[in-house]
């Protein structure tokens, strides 16, 4: 009762914050793990790059030499001065648009987001559907299949393409120029359509698709098992009535299956969005870090790396990774307001 | 009561045994291979400071700088003295987080006359800033497949007398046994951007700042690494690829312009079966030029700067140290002194018995002492990018150098 009774004789306003028991401040300190790790490694850094982003922070300097810079960090990233701005409607103001790194890295960012992430969801979804209606026994281990490139590290996996696609001792260039080297009686019924000479896939032309590639190779496992569990909640006497009332397969799958995978389709696509615009490793290793001849695949998180480790300046490598946030904040709002609407 | 008699003996027995072992702990930081002459020189400097600890935390060359940078950054966990290559010398001096030698209590420029003068100039930087001292340097050579030019009937003279006769040899060598002269123009680029330089001035910047990209140095190396594209002889592969290593290997390719130390590297692992068919030359035109570097710094933040320095100078002024490196690792030495060493005129066997050394000694004597800018290497970085534009989609030399000029301008921040 003593730790009630305060000494300056006000118990009324004390006696509500009575203090715990030992044992009642259990629950606190076993999810303390979480939020101090949280603190530390997620929330602090967060907090602090949106900080840094307004200062000149020149790394090497050390903490001390952080100098105010206001917005200045975003006007050098987004580099709009000079632009010629009465020519909006001609080529040469989107050429000169691109010649500028933010620009350019935006625009393969989105390049290879839409050919790479479209893709994914297009085939997924019918994916799922095939999956979920032939498959018996044999599906845990089909799904498997399709989800080993997801849970494969992704270094592992660019490097395994990238010798897969080498120019002299790839692969890929020995089957295709094995084919286009075909004798069949005498002619080579293939050459037509078949290159004779190693295919150089280190070109500009090739790079953004192969990074596509890649890593539509390695979410459409992902996705497809995404749709797959919606579809198991899907009932199966709305399918039962569809086939009474005469429905074919596909009309079935056009009027039951996707509509109501649409909350699913608004999950997956968001993870696609955000994943998409972060894209990183895979061009990063592809092409060692250049982004390829013409930084045709540099993304914008590859220009975050290269800004803030390669040039030591971390404001601007802050500012970059807010711009990008807001992209993806952005887009992922508009998502919601396409795929989330009710009706 | 016993538990704590037990733990205040512990306390005490642990207080005791730290205390014998109270050395001074000097910490420094490497990258893989330049940590190997640390190894070295270990014994050799225990032998003068016995009551001194050295701990050796060697990364690899891309981890390492960039941990010395987040250490930098935030002042946490830096070591006495650190490993830097030439690459991050500019950067870490001109962000002020390493000591500047030239001054007081270094004193450093006292050694100036004892290193090959460029080395010394790359470890300066803006204002004076004598950043790091110089450990290891990479002289340039032009390594080539004696037995394939042999076959293709084609001289060393040939080969380095200027670049136009480099590529009809490259010609030659083609047609008659289908192997490429070097794996990429921009090799070629590379060295004739470094070419004609004297002292005091720099690749890609003057003194004052100026961008140099659009003189006509630039224009005649995009223009002959053009000619040698054109010319078919470069094979098109990047350094350091698999299929680089791999077309040394096959022997696909015949020669490649780089650091001395390149012949350590083809020796150890690239293409080891091709020993005593390999020759080293100047490099055509008659450029001399460096590839790579090794340096010591102390930062800022170091906890014994008066021992740092003591190890720094062991390490890059005893001739001693440079020699053991030098015979050991083939790391080419800064120090002057150090190359007068038998070893210099040792034969080397995976060069047919040639005494290459020497001549990347006088190679070393030659090469100018430049201005480097912590920019350079952005500034690399462009000049690539639009050298690629030129070479695989035919942009025009003059519009793609204005082009590098202007996105140099916009990643620059003074």
């Amino acid at each position: 009762m003593s730790a009630v009774l305060a000494p300056n004789g006000k118990p009324a306003k004390e006696r509500k914050r009575r203090r715990l028991k030992p044992w009642q401040l259990m629950p606190y300190v076993f999810v303390a793990p979480f939020f101090i790790l949280f603190l530390t490694f997620g929330l602090f850094p967060l907090l602090f790059s949106a900080y840094a982003s307004f200062f000149r922070w020149e790394l090497t300097a050390g903490l001390g030499n952080m100098k105010w810079e206001g917005l200045g960090n975003y006007a050098f990233v987004l580099q709009v001065n000079d632009l010629p701005w009465s020519r909006f409607f001609s080529g040469e103001f989107w050429s000169e648009l691109y010649a500028r790194d933010f620009w350019r890295a935006m625009y393969n960012t989105f390049w290879l987001g839409i050919v790479s992430g479209l893709p994914q969801h297009l085939i997924a979804v019918p994916l799922a559907f095939f999956i979920h209606t032939k498959f018996r026994r044999a599906r845990n281990p089909v799904i498997a299949m399709y989800f080993l490139p997801y849970i494969t590290n992704t270094v592992a996996i660019t490097l395994v393409f990238s010798s897969l696609f080498s120019r002299d001792f790839g692969v890929i260039n020995q089957v295709l120029t094995g084919l286009g080297h075909l004798e069949l009686f005498g002619i080579h019924p293939l050459a037509w359509l078949f290159p004779a000479q190693n295919v150089d896939w280190g070109r500009p032309e090739y790079t953004r698709p192969i990074v596509s590639f890649i890593v539509w190779w390695r979410f459409v496992g992902w996705n497809t098992v995404l749709y797959l569990s919606a579809l198991q909640t899907i009932p199966k006497d709305l399918y039962e009535a569809a086939t009474i009332d005469g429905a074919g397969l596909l009309q079935q799958f056009r009027y039951i299956t996707v509509p109501l995978l649409r909350p699913m389709m608004l999950l997956a696509v968001t993870l696609t969005i955000i994943g998409n615009l972060q894209l990183f490793e895979e061009p990063f290793i592809l092409t060692g870090g250049s982004g390829g001849v013409g930084q045709v695949a540099e993304t914008v998180a590859m220009q975050m790396y290269k800004v803030g480790l390669n040039d030591g300046d971390f404001g601007t490598a802050s500012a970059v990774a807010w711009l990008m946030f807001m992209v993806i904040a952005a887009l992922t709002w508009l998502n919601n307001r396409t795929l989330g609407r009710k009706d | 009561m016993k538990l704590a008699i037990r733990l205040s003996l512990a306390t005490l027995l642990a207080s005791a045994t730290g205390l014998a072992a109270a050395q001074t702990v000097l910490t420094v930081a490497s990258f893989k291979d330049l940590d190997r002459s640390v190894t070295a020189a270990i014994p050799l400097y225990k032998k003068l400071h016995p009551d001194v600890e050295i701990k050796l935390v060697a990364l690899g060359y891309g981890d390492h700088h960039n941990a010395m940078i987040t250490a930098l950054a935030t002042g946490a966990n830096l070591p006495d003295v650190m490993g830097i290559e030439i690459g991050f010398v500019a950067k870490f001096a001109e962000g002020g987080g390493v000591e500047d030698l030239s001054k007081p209590p270094y004193n450093a420029l006292q050694y100036k006359d004892k290193f090959f003068k460029f080395s010394v100039a790359q470890a300066t930087s803006r204002g004076g800033i004598f950043a790091a001292m110089p450990a290891d340097i990479g002289p340039g050579a032009l390594f080539y497949r004696k037995d394939l030019m042999d076959k293709a009937g084609i001289t060393e003279a040939q080969l380095t007398k200027s670049w136009p006769s480099f590529i009809d040899a490259g010609k030659t060598l083609k047609a008659k046994t289908g192997s490429y002269l070097i794996p990429h123009a921009a090799a070629i680029k590379d060295i004739i951007i470094r070419s004609g330089l004297k002292d005091g001035e720099g690749i890609y910047f003057d003194s004052k700042g100026k961008i140099l990209v659009e003189s006509p140095r630039f224009v005649n190396a995009f223009e002959t690494a053009k000619l040698a594209r054109a010319a078919g002889i470069d094979a098109k592969i990047g350094a350091w690829s698999n299929e680089w290593s791999e077309g040394f290997k096959r022997g696909t390719i015949a020669s490649e312009m780089m650091g001395s130390w390149l012949a350590g590297h083809l020796k150890n692992w690239i293409a080891p079966d091709t020993k005593g068919n390999w020759r080293s030359a100047g490099i055509p035109g008659g450029v001399n030029a460096s590839y790579g570097g090794s340096f010591y710094a102390i930062p800022k933040g170091s906890k014994n700067k008066a021992l740092a320095w003591d190890f720094v100078q062991f390490m890059s002024t005893n001739r001693e140290v440079q020699i053991a490196a030098f015979r050991e690792l083939d790391a080419f030495p800064a120090l002057v002194d150090a190359t007068t060493d038998a070893f210099v005129d040792q034969p080397m066997e995976f060069l047919g018995g040639q005494k290459a050394r020497q001549d990347w000694k006088a190679t070393a004597a030659k090469i100018p002492a430049t201005d480097v800018d912590k920019l350079d290497p952005v500034a690399a970085e462009v000049v690539a990018a639009e050298f690629d534009k030129v070479l695989e989609q035919g942009k025009d030399v003059k519009t793609a150098l204005a082009d590098a000029k202007k996105a140099i301008e916009r990643r620059v921040r003074r």
